[in-house]
C-alpha cells in the first residue's frame, strides 16, 4: 500500500507554470548582456576533407570582427561531446576545431564580433584551402577492406577498431544460443531498418560564455547536463574545474541533444580570447544538421520457440551508424539489446553490435536512447512470431514477459550497466498495463476487422520496458535550508528541461516536512550552488534525484524535531510533522515557523540544513502495455492513427498531470519516428530538409486520441515508490502502429518511417505475390 | 529609420534598421518572452497580435507595424491579472518546457476573442501553425477550452 500523502501525488500546477506561461522565464538568450559578442561558423563543404590552409586575414580586417579560431586556435586535446559520467564510455575522438572535416556541416573556424552580420559576412572572407578525401555516405560500407579511414588521427583513443571505422562493440551471451535455437520447433528471423531522427527542441543550443569579475568562465547555457559540461570543459579547455561556472537557466526541450556539450566549447575558447561575453547559437538549420540525432541501425533478429509459445533463445543483431564522431556509440546501441531483450524470459540469449563511423551527421543520445530502434524490432518481431505459432499476439506477449521477481541479466553484461549487479525486478505492473489497456482500446472487439472499402481499421499492441537511471552509474545531491517564515530553499544539480522535476522535486521536500509546495524555494542546475548531478538522462531525475531530495529533507526534519523536542519538552521521537507544526501524541504542538525562529534568534542557535545525496545499483523499469489503432487508405497507403492508448507502470505518480504530460510527449515524438520523421542525406553528403517545412513532425491537427492510464505497482526502492516515465512511451508507437497496419491490411513493414509510399509498395508486392 | 505604434498598449517610438524583424526589434527591447524558434513561419512560437490578428513576427518586418496596434504575451496580463488562457495553461499542466507556450498563448488568446464557444475540432487546428515538441498538444488544447468556459462565465 502506498503511503498516505498531501502533496505528493497531487495534480499540483508546475512550481514554474506562471512564469512559462506569461513569458517571464528566462531562457539562456533571455538576458541583456553589455557588449556580448555574437558567433557565427565556418562549416565545411564537403563529407571529407583535410584542411590544408586557413587564410583568416581578411576577415581579422573587417571592423567589428573580435577573433577568428581555426584548430591551431585550440588546444589539441581529444574528448568526447557526450555527457556521461567519468571516464565517458564514448571515444576521446573529437577536438574543439580539427584539421579535417569528418561530414558536411563539421566546423573548421568560429567567428565572433559585434553583430551577427558582421560575423556572417567575415565567413565569407575566411579562405579554406580543403584536400578532399573520398568518403562514406551508406554506413553498411564502413567496415569494407579499404573503407576510407574517417579517424586517423593518431592522438585519438577509446575507438574500438579505427582501422575498420568501428566505434564500438558489443557481444554478449547468456546461457547459449546456438543450443537454445536447437531446442526450438520453430526459429524465426527478421530484419529492420530505422532511419535519423532529429529532436527538433524549440531552443536551439545556445551558449553565453563570459568571465566574471573573478575571472572564472561562466557557461549560461541550454543544457542537461551543468555538472559533467563544468568537469569535461576543464579536460577539453585544460583549465581547474574551480575556474568554470555552469549555470542552466531555464531550457527549451533537451530530448537528449543537450546531453551533450555542442555549443560550450567554441563559445568558451571565443570568450577566454577576447575576454568579453560571447553567444554561440545555432540556426534551425544547424539543429537539423550539425546538432544531434538518433541512431540509424540494421537489426537483425532471431529468435527460437517451442510449440508451446515457450521461447528458448533470443538474438539481437546490430549495425548502427553513429556519424562522423562516435558520441554515445556504445551506451545507445547497448540499449538496443539491453531494454528490449530482457523483456522475454528466455534462458539464452545473445547481443552482437557494431556501432560504425560515415561521413554522415552525428548521431547521440535522444530520448529512449536506442530503445526506440530495439523496441520497433523486437515488437513487430514478436508479433510475427506469434503468428507463426498461431496464438494471438497478447496472449504470447503475457505467456512470456519478464515478471517481478525476475533478474535481468541482459542489462548486467552489456552497454552501461556492464559489470554491474543485474538488476531484480521488485516490481513490475505489465499484466495491469496489458489488461486495462487492451479493455480501453477494444482489443478483443476490434481485432482482426479491418472492414472494407478503401478505408481499412486495425489494431497492434507493444510492451515496453526503460530504466530509472543508470545503474551504478548515478549520483545525486541535494541540500535545503530553512527561513524565518518556515520555508525550504532546496537546491539540486539536476536539469529541470521542460520535465517539470523542479515541481515533483518540490512535492517531495514539501510532503517530508509538511509544508505547502509553495514554501520550497527551488534552484536547480548551477554547478555554483550546494548540489551535484549527473544530469537529466537516462529517465533519472525523478528516481536518483528525487531520493537525494528525500534523505536531504529528511535530515532537515530530524534537526526540526530535535529543536521543536526541546521546545515542548517531549522525546523527539514520535514527534509528527505535518501542516505547518510539530505536535506530539501528548497533544501539544509548536509552528514551524517558532521552530525556525527558535533555531536562528533563540537559545541554542544553528541553521537547519539537510542535506542527501542518492547513489545505487538499482534501475527498476517501469512498464507500458500501448495499443495502436489506425486506418490505412489501400488507395494512396496513407496512415492515420485514430487512437493510442498508453498504460504506463510508473511505480507511483509523484504528480498525474506530469507523468501524463511525459507520456502524451513521448507518444507524439514516437508519432513522428513511426510515420513522417527523417533527416535525409543527398549523395554529396548534404542533409536535404534542414527545415519544419521539409522535416515533417506531428502538429496538433495530426494528432490520434490519447489515452493514458497510470499504473502504480509501488516501486520499493523509489521515493514514495516512484519510478521513471520520461522516456519509456517513445518506443511505443513505431511497433503498436507496424503492428496496427497488418491487422488492418496485412503487410509487414519493417522499416521506419513508415510512409504512404512505404504501405503502397508492400500492397503492391502483397497483390502480385 | 523611425516607426511609431502601440505596443501592449503604450505608445511607443522605435529606430530601426529597414530589414530589422518584428521579433528582432521585440526581444532587442527586452520583450524576450517572443521566441526565436525557425525564423521561417513554420512554428508559431513568435507569434504576436497586430491589429486584432495573431501572426509570425519573424516574418514581419518592424517597417510593417507602423500605426498598428501590437500585442505581445506580455500584454496579456491586466492589472497583475493572468490572462484565463495564461492561467487555464498553467493550471492544466499544458506546459513543459514551455519555449512555445507564448505562442501558444498568444494565438489562443486571439483566437477565443473571435470565436468565444470553440470545438475541440477547431482548438486544434487553429494550433496547425504552433509546433510544440513537449506536450503531444492533448493539455494545451484541454486548457484552451476550459479557458473558453471561464471567459464565458465571466461575461
Amino acid at each position: 500500500m502506498s503511503v498516505a500523502t498531501s502533496v505528493v501525488g497531487r495534480r499540483a500546477p508546475k512550481v514554474d507554470a506562471i512564469k512559462l506561461a506569461t513569458g517571464r522565464a528566462t531562457f539562456a538568450d533571455d538576458v541583456d548582456i553589455r557588449g556580448l559578442l555574437h558567433t557565427k561558423l565556418v562549416k565545411s563543404p564537403y563529407p571529407h576533407a583535410r584542411i590544408t590552409s586557413v587564410d583568416k586575414s581578411r576577415a581579422e580586417a573587417l571592423p567589428g570582427v573580435e577573433a577568428v579560431i581555426t584548430w591551431e586556435d585550440v588546444p589539441r586535446i581529444p574528448f568526447t561531446t557526450a555527457g556521461q559520467s567519468w571516464p565517458e564510455p564514448s571515444p576521446y575522438d573529437m577536438y574543439i576545431l580539427d584539421n579535417k572535416v569528418r561530414f558536411v556541416g563539421d566546423p573548421v573556424a568560429a567567428v565572433c564580433a559585434e553583430t551577427p552580420e558582421i560575423a556572417a559576412r567575415a565567413v565569407e572572407l575566411i579562405d579554406v584551402g580543403y584536400e578532399v578525401l573520398p568518403a562514406i555516405l551508406d554506413y553498411r560500407q564502413s567496415m569494407n577492406p579499404g573503407a576510407p579511414i574517417i579517424h586517423d588521427e593518431p592522438e585519438s583513443y577509446g575507438i574500438y577498431d579505427a582501422g575498420r571505422n568501428i566505434a564500438a562493440h558489443i557481444d554478449v551471451e547468456i546461457g547459449d544460443l546456438e543450443a537454445g535455437l536447437r531446442e526450438a520447433d520453430l526459429v524465426i528471423e527478421h530484419e529492420f531498418q530505422v532511419q535519423y531522427q532529429q529532436h527538433t527542441c524549440l531552443e536551439p543550443h545556445v551558449t553565453i560564455a563570459f568571465l566574471d569579475e573573478d575571472q572564472r568562465l561562466v557557461l549560461r547555457t541550454s543544457t542537461q547536463i551543468p555538472y559533467h559540461c563544468r568537469r569535461m570543459l576543464a579536460f577539453a579547455l585544460d583549465i581547474p574545474v574551480r575556474n568554470i561556472h555552469v549555470i542552466k537557466p531555464r531550457v527549451g526541450g533537451g530530448f537528449g541533444n543537450k546531453q551533450e556539450v555542442v555549443t560550450e566549447p567554441i563559445a568558451a575558447v571565443l570568450a577566454l580570447k577576447t575576454r568579453r561575453p560571447v553567444k554561440l547559437e545555432y540556426t534551425r538549420e544547424e539543429e537539423f544538421t550539425i546538432a544531434r540525432m538518433r541512431h540509424p541501425q540494421h537489426l537483425k533478429l532471431r529468435t527460437g520457440v517451442r510449440r508451446d509459445g515457450s521461447i528458448t533463445a533470443n538474438e539481437v543483431n546490430v549495425l548502427t551508424n553513429t556519424g562522423a564522431y562516435g558520441t554515445h556509440s556504445l551506451t545507445v546501441t547497448g540499449n538496443t539489446g539491453t531494454k528490449p531483450l530482457p523483456l522475454y524470459r528466455s534462458p539464452n540469449m545473445r547481443f552482437y553490435a557494431d556501432i560504425v563511423y560515415a561521413n554522415l551527421p552525428i548521431s547521440g543520445a535522444f530520448r529512449g536512447y536506442g530503445a526506440p530502434q530495439g523496441f520497433f524490432a523486437m515488437e513487430v518481431h514478436m508479433d510475427e512470431v506469434a503468428e507463426s505459432l498461431g496464438m494471438d499476439p497478447l496472449e504470447f506477449r503475457k505467456l512470456n514477459h519478464i515478471r517481478q521477481g525476475d533478474t535481468d541479466l541482459m542489462s548486467a553484461a552489456a552497454g552501461e550497466g556492464a559489470g554491474k549487479k543485474a538488476r531484480v525486478m521488485h516490481s513490475c505492473g505489465l499484466p495491469e498495463c496489458i489488461e486495462r489497456g487492451s479493455a480501453a482500446i477494444g482489443w478483443r472487439e476490434k481485432r482482426g476487422k479491418p472492414g472494407t472499402g478503401p478505408r481499412r481499421r486495425g489494431v497492434g499492441m507493444c510492451i515496453l520496458m526503460q530504466g530509472s537511471g543508470v545503474a551504478g552509474d548515478e549520483l545525486a545531491a541535494a541540500a535545503l535550508k530553512m527561513n524565518e517564515d518556515a520555508s525550504f530553499n532546496l537546491m539540486v544539480g539536476s536539469a529541470d528541461i521542460g520535465t517539470g522535476s523542479d515541481t515533483t522535486l518540490s512535492q517531495i521536500a514539501a510532503e517530508v516536512l509538511g509544508v505547502p509546495l509553495d514554501h520550497i524555494i527551488i534552484k536547480s542546475g548551477d554547478t555554483d550552488h550546494i548540489s551535484f548531478d549527473y544530469g537529466a538522462y537516462a529517465s533519472s531525475t525523478a528516481y536518483i534525484t528525487g531520493t537525494s531530495v528525500l534523505k536531504a529533507s529528511e535530515d532537515a526534519r530530524q534537526q526540526i524535531v530535535a529543536v521543536a523536542g526541546r521546545m515542548m519538552d517531549e522525546d523527539p521521537e514520535g514527534l509528527l510533522v505535518h501542516d505547518g507544526r510539530v505536535s506530539s501524541l501528548n497533544g501539544k504542538s509548536v509552528s514551524l515557523q517558532e521552530v525556525a525562529m527558535e533555531c536562528l534568534y533563540g537559545e541554542d542557535k544553528k541553521l537547519i540544513i539537510g542535506t542527501g545525496s542518492h547513489a545505487t545499483k538499482e534501475s527498476p523499469p517501469p512498464f507500458v502495455a500501448m495499443f495502436a489503432e489506425v486506418e490505412v487508405d489501400v488507395e494512396t497507403g496513407q496512415v492515420h492513427p485514430i487512437e493510442i492508448v498508453t498504460a504506463v507502470d510508473v511505480g507511483r505518480a509523484l504528480n498525474p498531470d506530469i507523468c501524463e504530460g511525459q507520456v502524451e510527449g513521448a507518444v507524439a515524438q514516437g508519432l513522428g519516428y513511426a510515420l513522417t520523421e527523417e533527416i535525409l542525406v543527398g549523395d554529396d553528403g548534404r542533409v536535404l530538409n534542414p527545415c519544419f517545412m521539409d522535416y515533417k513532425i506531428f502538429a496538433a491537427p495530426d494528432m490520434p486520441k490519447l489515452t493514458t492510464i497510470l499504473v502504480e505497482a509501488e516501486e520499493p526502492t523509489g521515493p514514495f515508490g516512484a519510478k521513471s516515465v520520461a522516456e519509456i512511451a517513445i518506443n511505443g508507437p513505431a511497433p503498436a502502429i507496424s503492428n496496427a497496419i497488418y491487422d488492418a491490411v496485412g503487410i509487414r513493414l519493417h522499416s521506419l518511417p513508415m510512409t504512404a509510399e512505404k504501405v503502397l509498395a508492400a500492397l503492391d508486392a502483397k497483390a502480385d505475390a | 529609420m523611425r516607426v511609431s505604434c502601440t505596443l501592449n498598449g503604450r505608445p511607443i517610438e522605435w529606430e530601426i534598421v529597414p530589414n530589422e524583424t518584428l521579433l528582432d526589434s521585440l526581444r532587442s527591447h527586452g520583450l524576450t518572452g517572443t521566441k526565436r524558434v525557425c525564423e521561417s513561419g513554420e512554428c508559431g512560437a513568435c507569434a504576436v497580435i497586430v491589429d486584432g490578428l495573431a501572426m509570425d513576427s519573424c516574418l514581419l518586418l518592424t517597417a510593417q507595424i507602423d500605426g498598428a496596434d501590437v500585442v505581445t504575451v506580455e500584454g496579456l496580463e491586466t492589472a497583475g491579472t493572468l490572462h484565463p488562457v495564461e492561467a487555464a495553461f498553467a493550471e492544466n499542466g499544458a506546459i513543459q518546457c514551455g519555449f512555445c507556450i507564448p505562442g501558444m498563448v498568444v494565438t489562443a488568446a486571439n483566437f477565443l476573442e473571435q470565436n468565444p464557444h470553440p470545438s475541440e475540432d477547431e482548438v486544434r487546428h487553429v494550433f496547425n501553425g504552433n509546433l510544440c515538441r513537449c506536450t503531444g498538444y492533448k493539455k494545451p488544447i484541454e486548457a484552451v477550452l476550459n479557458a473558453a468556459q471561464t471567459m464565458g462565465e465571466q461575461r
